[in-house]
């Protein structure tokens, strides 16, 4: 079975997809990406998908479980590249990615994690330490 | 076969394991890109495949799959025939509603395959495997 790689950069696991996955490998990156994020203590996973040319109901249940996953594991995932004919599809198939955030390319993608962080950080330090975790918007 | 003047020969994939669905969507997009679909057309079908085949493998215990080039005198298109000697579907109708599933899946295979191409036809019956067949034409 072939396993996708899992790369560090700086505080981001990026993961970006090269091979038509087997629903096995796929299960592999789900499982893989969950304990890469304990390990390194990332919080922010980025899954490019720039080389698929198809996504189906099983890898878009496993981008939307790597998604519910990472966050419990304080970690957000965002999902780019995904192409026009792919995402036409999508919503033909009926299939939502929810709770998936996405953006155009790795670049926007980085952004939006580092954007996140700052405010999150940013309500921490204006609420005080003491105070709940506000939603992020 | 379908309707019309076939084109090429029907190639064939056992499907008995993951790797195999992986076998499938590569085939079909092969004879999707030789049948002149569109990008989107050619994502759709092979999307499609994907679906079914996955079912012949989960549900129907594996099968095979057969892809032909077609065409009915005024489009080229691809036909593929997903067929299993499985336990059969019982309610088709309830099989065929968006979000049912016995397997633990999203509920989309059957439902979502069928929205994503221009012909579909199944054959199915309790002990008697499914059949499915599935056509897409070339706009």
């Amino acid at each position: 079975m072939e396993r996708v790689p899992i790369l560090k950069i700086g505080d981001i696991l990026l993961v970006s997809i090269q091979v038509d996955m087997s629903d096995q490998t796929a299960v592999a990156l789900q499982e893989d990406l969950a304990e890469r994020i304990v390990a390194t203590g990332c919080h922010g996973v980025i899954i490019d998908i720039t080389a698929l040319d198809i996504v189906d109901s099983f890898v878009g249940r496993m981008l939307s479980s790597i998604a519910s996953i990472s966050r419990v594991l304080d970690a957000e995932t965002v999902v780019v590249g995904m192409r026009p004919a792919v995402a036409i599809t999508l919503v033909e198939l009926g299939l939502s990615l929810n709770g998936i955030r996405t953006a155009l390319n790795v670049e926007r993608g980085m952004e939006l994690i580092a954007a996140n962080r700052y405010h999150d950080d940013l309500d921490e330090f204006l609420d005080g330490p003491d105070a709940e975790p506000t939603a992020s918007p | 076969m379908t309707s019309g003047v076939g084109l090429g020969r029907p190639q064939t994939q056992a499907v008995g394991s993951d790797e195999d669905v992986v076998r499938v969507r590569q085939l079909v997009r092969t004879v999707a890109v030789a049948a002149k679909l569109s990008l989107v057309d050619q994502t759709k079908v092979v999307t499609a495949a994907s679906e079914l085949a996955r079912n012949t493998l989960v549900y129907g215990g594996g099968g095979s799959v057969e892809v032909a080039a077609v065409d009915n005198g005024r489009r080229p298109g691809i036909t593929i025939v997903f067929a299993d000697s499985g336990p059969g579907i019982a309610d088709l109708e309830l099989a065929l509603t968006d979000g049912y599933t016995t397997g633990g899946g999203l509920g989309l295979g059957l439902s979502g395959a069928r929205r994503l191409v221009d012909e579909f036809d199944i054959q199915t019956a309790p002990g008697q495997g499914t059949r499915i067949t599935i056509t897409k034409w070339s706009r």
